[in-house]
């Protein structure tokens, strides 16, 4: 009975078209993100529990929001648009390494020309921004083939883009600055003066990230674009004939989710590892996204978060729980355990609901707004 | 009978034909819609009356002919220029968005209308906020108009068929167009929805003076709506003209005769 929009009129369009139109969401919203926002990091700073180490921030809330944010860049490309990507770990490497030249000074030395192009270091935020910007354009290049190929053979295209970028870091010693282990250290986290250093530090700076890019996500899919986006999904000759051009909402598609993912791969290396090697961003990673957006839910940016934690802590989860029932399991186990969870939750979702755990629990609360009456 | 008028023709098909591989779709078909009108075309299956509003959209490139719209002549436009020059359609088979709700595939409609840029739609605020209300009333017209209020939040692969059908036309109306085909609007209906179409279908062309081009089987329908009736079959025009001179026409009535045989 709690859960009730009665009396709540909406005398305006605008209010109808509020993320949020429930008052009862809006309120859970903001608590939320009161916790997130000062709750957690007052716990963290006086070491209250859970927070009495920094294990929950380093090892749980940290890569968390960073791949929630990867996650939502995923899902505008392949839950929104429906152009399938085996490429986002690749896209999270592009935004990492070129945040990582730029930071560091970028000199391309044209000896047949005569001169050299020189960047001076870039400040930290611009570095990872011009990350995201360079991911994108990337992006934009290989979204062009979607015009072409659809479905399975779009996927083969972006699986090349991901095993070409393992290759070009792991190969290519100008991009790790020459360090002769291929590891690369991030730049000190300098925001106009302001030095990130601490966990609780570094979990704000990403949470904040992650708020504005999440908000800005959202009213992108709520706009017009993101009805484009949804149209070619859906039906692309439909979206053709009433003046949608596949090569604009494609390649936007292709451009909006790279930018979020190479800004997620910026913020992956230079705030949650700090130094990373160019295996961090392999194959593994761009199917963990992808499992992330089928499982979380297609199409919702809610479904991103849901999804992200979901695969976060099933593997958390199996390492503690039997121990702590005192059935310790081999690693072996439990990675096989893993695969046998998320194989069969994906093949059940991708048959039985596609919209994963975000429409789940839509139609949930749609139960919970006319309890008790069935109708 | 008007008297024939250039000044007031808004689509003029010349000699057009069409065929795949072996099959002569349309042969040398020519006809004109004038502003203002409901044309129908009719035909018994396979007579070629899809592939010609598919060839008018821009959808398929007629092998050779040429159409004239709004006084331009082309042999072939791209779907993206007909939308843009104000031709909707809905189709035989629905082609909606199935995952989006009713009320945005009626808002995607809207979507050649937009002024607003991207930065904008990503801020959402401001002047953008104000399109997407002012679109967003406009739509809520189309809705109110079709009397689909209830099923506005529905994702429409949910709806009945004869809804769909409804929300496919609120999709071509919320673009305002000029002319507007309607490939089978009322196939698969009962009585009554036929009815509300027939309302719905009359009302767009009175009120908003809109031109339709009306593909439809029930003969009693297309007699009480249309203005014109071309009649297709085999791919050739084999009548053309007011609904009672059509009814009279014998070659008209072998035609169906024929294919009840
Ligand atoms: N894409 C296509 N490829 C091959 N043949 C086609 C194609 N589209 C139509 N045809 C053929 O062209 C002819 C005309 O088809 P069309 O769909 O225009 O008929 P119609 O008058 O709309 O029929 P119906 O009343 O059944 O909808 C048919 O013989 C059909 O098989
Ligand atoms: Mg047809």
């Amino acid at each position: 009975m709690l859960y009730r929009e009665a009396g709540q009129f909406k005398t305006t369009y605008a209010e109808d078209m509020a993320i949020f139109p429930i008052r009862q969401d809006r309120i859970a919203l903001a608590i939320l993100l009161g916790i997130a926002f000062i709750g957690v990091p007052l716990l963290a700073t006086f070491r209250i529990w859970p927070f009495g180490s920094d294990y929950l921030l380093w090892a749980i809330l940290l890569p968390f929001l960073i791949l929630a944010l990867a996650a939502i860049g995923t899902n505008i490309l392949v839950g929104y648009c429906g152009q399938i990507s085996l490429g986002s770990g690749a896209f999270m490497a592009i935004g990492a390494y070129s945040a990582y030249k730029l930071a560091t000074g970028v000199h391309i030395p044209l000896a047949s020309l005569g001169f050299a192009i020189a960047i001076p270091p870039l400040p930290v935020l611009a570095s990872i921004l011009l990350g995201g910007f360079m991911s994108a354009g990337v992006g934009i290049l290989f979204g062009i083939p979607s015009l072409r190929i659809k479905g399975l053979y779009l996927a083969v295209a972006t699986l090349a883009a991901q095993f070409f970028f393992d290759w070009a870091f792991l190969r290519l010693p100008w991009f790790t600055n020459y360090a002769p282990s291929g590891s690369v250290n991030a730049p000190e986290l300098d925001f106009f003066g302001v030095v990130v250093r601490t966990p609780v530090e570094r979990y704000l700076l990403c949470l904040l990230f992650v708020t504005v890019l999440a908000v800005l996500a959202k009213n992108l899919v709520r706009g017009n674009l993101g009805r484009q986006w949804m149209a070619i999904r859906d039906m692309d000759i439909a979206a053709e004939l009433i003046g949608i051009r596949p090569l604009y909402a494609k390649l936007t598609a292709f451009a909006v989710s790279s930018f979020i993912i190479g800004v997620a791969g910026a913020l992956w290396g230079f705030v949650y590892l700090g130094s990373w090697e160019p295996l961090a961003f392999s194959i593994e990673r761009s199917l963990d996204l992808l499992f992330m957006v089928i499982i979380g839910g297609l199409g919702s940016i809610m479904g991103s978060f849901i999804g992200a934690a979901f695969i976060l802590i099933v593997p958390i989860l199996l390492n503690v729980l039997p121990t702590e029932l005192g059935l310790p399991l081999s690693t072996q186990t439990i990675t096989h355990l893993q695969f046998i969870i998320f194989g069969s939750l994906i093949c059940y979702l991708l048959i039985k609901e596609p919209h994963g755990f975000a429409r789940l629990i839509s139609i949930g609360k749609e139960k919970l707004r006319l309890w008790p009456f069935p109708y | 009978m008007r008297a024939p008028d250039t000044d007031d023709i808004l689509l003029q098909v010349e000699r057009v034909a069409l065929s795949f591989g072996g099959v002569k779709a349309l042969r040398d078909v020519s006809f004109n819609i004038r502003k203002g009108e409901i044309r129908a075309i009719i035909g018994p299956n396979g007579a070629g009356k899809t592939s010609m509003l598919n060839v008018i959209n821009g959808f398929y490139r007629p092998n050779h002919g040429a159409i004239t719209f709004k006084g331009r002549t082309r042999a072939k436009m791209q779907p993206f220029e007909a939308a843009r020059g104000g031709i909707a359609r809905t189709f035989q088979n629905v082609a909606l968005f199935k995952g989006m709700s009713a009320l945005d595939n009626i808002m995607a409609g809207r979507t050649l209308k937009v002024r607003c840029g991207v930065l904008w739609q990503l801020l959402r605020f401001g002047p953008a906020l104000a399109e997407e209300v002012e679109h967003r009333r406009k739509v809520e017209e189309i809705i109110d108009f079709l009397e689909i209020e209830t099923i506005r939040k529905v994702p429409v692969g949910r709806l009945p068929y004869g809804l769909q059908k409804r929300v496919e036309l609120g999709r071509a109306l919320a673009m305002e167009p000029d002319l507007l085909l309607l490939d089978e609007p009322m196939a698969g209906m009962n009585l009554e929805e036929k009815e509300d179409m027939s309302r719905f279908i009359m009302d767009v062309n009175n009120h908003f003076g809109t031109t339709i081009a009306l593909i439809e089987h029930d003969m009693a329908v297309v007699m009480d709506l249309s203005d014109r009736v071309a009649v297709l079959d085999h791919g050739v025009k084999i009548a053309d003209g007011t609904p009672d001179e059509v009814k009279r026409s014998q070659t008209v009535i072998d035609a169906y005769l024929g294919i009840a045989h």
